[in-house]
């Protein structure tokens, strides 16, 4: 469980409340127009932005002092997920130990997580010789690889092709399925969620509204939901 | 990421390095008893010197700035090379070039005896200027370059579909944008010129050439009166202080041709008049720079096989202050940029490290000796001073380099770097280190050039047999053996463009592309 307890959030003029529970073992997308504070509230679920109050609790551990890379969480950023000068199992393998000093039995699993994501055999990469597909896939493994309970994705894929961006929305439900994930994911695409989340949540106004489950919440949209889709 | 705030540490000691020395000047400083009549027309000339040099450089530049930055030609980029060495060949060496074109025996008195006029010298104030326009003119250049080349190309298209003539771009353009930076560059080469020690020890020093740099190596090496080299050391800051608050918000030289290789297309330009203006401004200047150099480096070639045992050793003492200053500087500018980057006051980090350039070496050196005095023999630590000495004055082109280069560095990478967890020395190694390598590599290069080639402290402190290889030079000079000189001034060049280059070439090589 993922609980947001009468969290306030600032940034500049800008003023966010939520007060929600994420359930684990789901995926949940995180939907409101640009500027609403998706991204905001996931920078503070991920450590990078100290609520104004309230507080944060994952798996029933209060983490809203913790350090971002302390948090029972992993995130997938818009871009710069991967350091360029780092080759591709050097950046996956950032996510068993940031030192890289990796055993053997560490090196099998970060190249089985490799071969999992379909990149068997490009860990000598760097990530400019590889797609924009397969850096998202080695990012996406490298959050698999470290095996954190809560997944968060800020729009990593946006940057694809529609058909490319479907593809790793799959991925990402069918590892997240099978790795027991619990996902919580910005998107401002009606279609992503539809696609992958079983529950979606709407920020409007500055206030982010508990999440639904999403088939029945877009046959009878919520008012903000129905001015959000248009 | 790094815990706790290294630069915070580092910028104490600086501050400590910095001020304890001064204090220590302006207590020794004989009572304020005031300048003698000598004292004043050092402080005069040094002034007036300074001016003179300044506005000379500053003149010249303008049509060699001019030039380049309406020309595309194909030796451009090494032009601009070109007018980037000076700033770390060795000061020394340059006087010995200078020399050999202008001095008695001189390519110039040559020509002149040849028609029949009296020979001119070098040594004097005149000369002193001559090398200063020669160090300061291409950083003049580079600098008025810079502000050409931020003239926008919309307004140029603009001028041009107006029909503008050449004459109407200066009017209209060039010469709002000179009005705006000229007084900056002016007065950084001012604030340099003041500073000015080798230069005026090997060119000046009669009553009418000596400026406060050199009073005060006077005052302490020959009638040894401590107090009245503080006193002249304490005056010395001022003027430095003083031009460098003036000078605090104007760019200091930070690279070596970046962003000046570009060409903004010109349409008002190509008459064959301005061609030729423009192609003499940029020949000149070229011969200006090049030809005492290789009538220094090509001679000196013949005669390496003549230096001495001692020159050798010196060179080695230069080697070694060279790279411990440069390691120093580049850990120090490291741990302060990034400092001064990532927390909240790290502005008072990033203002102690420029403090220095308000400083003087002779200053530093005479406080420094002022303070070693009462617990040791200062002379035995004469390479120790002078590579704090160097450390303290690389320190601000150090970071002015790298607090830009960590600035990116963070807003690119510190989410990635936290979310993963990475701190400390596994974030150094497998994070800043790489992506600084540039920078980082420019920086040292720069401190270990600019150490290599030093010739302040090191005159002031050193018994013979410590000498480093530009105070072994500057002695051969004094004692005619021109011939040596000139080939102790090609090992110079080579140590000290070798180590920039070497620097330079590594940084770039373990930085990603």
């Amino acid at each position: 469980m993922l609980r947001l307890h009468d969290v306030t959030l600032a940034l500049g003029a800008f003023r966010l409340q939520a007060d929600a529970d994420f359930a684990p073992g789901r995926i949940t997308a995180l939907m409101g127009a640009s500027g609403s504070g998706k991204s905001t509230l996931l920078a503070a679920i991920a450590g990078f932005l100290a609520p104004v109050s309230g507080r944060i609790e994952v798996e029933g551990r209060d983490v809203t002092a913790l350090p971002p890379g302390d948090r029972p969480l992993s995130i997938l950023f818009q871009d710069q997920n991967l350091f360029p000068h780092l080759d591709i199992a050097r950046n996956v393998g950032l996510g068993l130990r940031p030192d890289l000093r990796l055993d053997r039995d560490q090196k099998a699993a970060r190249d089985a997580v490799l071969d999992k994501v379909g990149l068997g055999g490009l860990g000598s990469r760097l990530p400019r010789d590889l797609s924009g597909g397969q850096q998202s896939r080695a990012a996406l493994a490298r959050a698999l690889l470290r095996g954190r309970p809560w997944l968060l994705l800020d729009e990593p894929f946006s940057a694809l092709g529609p058909a490319l961006r479907a593809e790793m929305l799959d991925l990402v439900a069918s590892t997240a399925a099978s790795e027991d994930l619990s996902v919580l994911m910005v998107s401002h695409d009606p279609g992503d969620a539809r696609r992958i989340a079983q529950d979606t949540a709407l920020i409007a106004d500055g206030r982010l509204e508990p999440p639904r489950p999403t088939g029945p919440l877009f046959a009878d949209p919520t008012p903000s939901l129905r001015a959000y889709l248009g | 990421m790094i815990r706790g705030r290294p630069g915070l540490v580092a910028a104490i000691l600086v501050a400590a390095a910095l001020l304890l020395p001064l204090t220590a000047v302006a207590w020794r400083a004989e009572a304020w008893t005031g300048l003698a009549p000598r004292d004043w027309g050092a402080l005069r000339f040094t002034l007036w010197q300074a001016a003179v040099s300044a506005a000379l450089s500053v003149l010249a530049a303008i049509p060699v700035a001019r030039a380049l930055a309406r020309r595309r030609f194909p030796a451009r980029g090494a032009v601009i090379l070109l007018l980037g060495a000076p700033f770390i060949l060795p000061v020394i060496v340059a006087v010995l070039g200078l020399v050999a074109v202008f001095g008695r025996s001189g390519v110039v008195n040559a020509a002149l005896a040849a028609v029949g006029v009296d020979p001119v010298s070098i040594y004097g104030a005149h000369g002193v200027i001559l090398a200063h326009v020669f160090f300061n003119m291409p950083l003049a250049t580079r600098l008025i370059l810079q502000g050409w080349l931020a003239i926008p190309g919309e307004r140029l298209r603009l001028a041009a579909s107006l029909g503008f003539s050449a004459r109407d771009t200066f009017r209209r353009l060039e010469l709002p944008m000179l009005r705006s930076i000229l007084p900056g560059v002016f007065l950084v080469i001012f604030l340099i010129c003041t500073t000015s020690f080798a230069v005026a020890l090997a060119l000046g020093g009669g009553p009418g050439a000596t400026t406060v740099e050199l009073a005060i190596y006077r005052a302490f090496r020959f009638d040894f009166d401590l107090g009245r080299a503080a006193l002249l050391g304490a005056v010395q800051l001022f003027v430095g202080g003083v031009a460098a608050l003036l000078s605090l918000r104007l760019a200091l030289p930070s690279g070596f041709g970046a962003g000046l290789d570009r060409a903004v297309p010109r349409w008002d330009s190509a008459g064959l008049g301005l061609r030729v203006q423009d192609g003499a401004a940029i020949v000149a200047a070229c011969l200006f720079l090049l030809v005492p150099m290789i009538l220094v480096l090509a001679e000196g070639a013949f005669h390496l096989g003549a230096l001495t045992r001692s020159v050798w050793a010196a060179a080695l003492r230069s080697l070694v202050v060279a790279l411990v200053a440069a390691g120093l500087t580049t850990a120090l500018a490291l741990a302060m940029a990034y400092t001064a980057t990532t927390w909240r006051r790290g502005g008072v980090v990033e203002i102690i490290g420029t403090l220095s350039i308000a400083a003087s070496p002779l200053v530093l050196g005479t406080g420094l000796y002022i303070l070693l005095l009462p617990v040791v023999n200062p002379v035995r630590l004469a390479i120790p001073v002078t590579i704090l000495v160097n450390v303290l004055l690389a320190l601000p082109f150090a970071l002015r380099t790298l607090i830009p280069a960590m600035r990116v560095l963070h807003d690119d990478w510190h989410r990635l770097s936290a979310s993963l967890g990475m701190h400390g020395l596994t974030w150094l190694r497998l994070v800043a280190l790489p992506r600084l390598a540039r920078p980082a590599g420019f920086a040292a290069g720069l401190t270990a050039a600019l150490a290599a080639g030093d010739l302040g402290v090191i005159a002031l402190f050193a018994s013979p047999d410590q000498a480093t290889l530009p105070l072994a030079l500057y002695q051969l000079m004094g004692s005619y053996r021109m011939e040596e000189a000139k080939a102790a001034a090609l090992v110079l060049v080579i140590l000290s463009l070798g180590l920039f280059w070497a620097f330079e070439r590594g940084g770039r090589h373990a930085a990603p592309a």
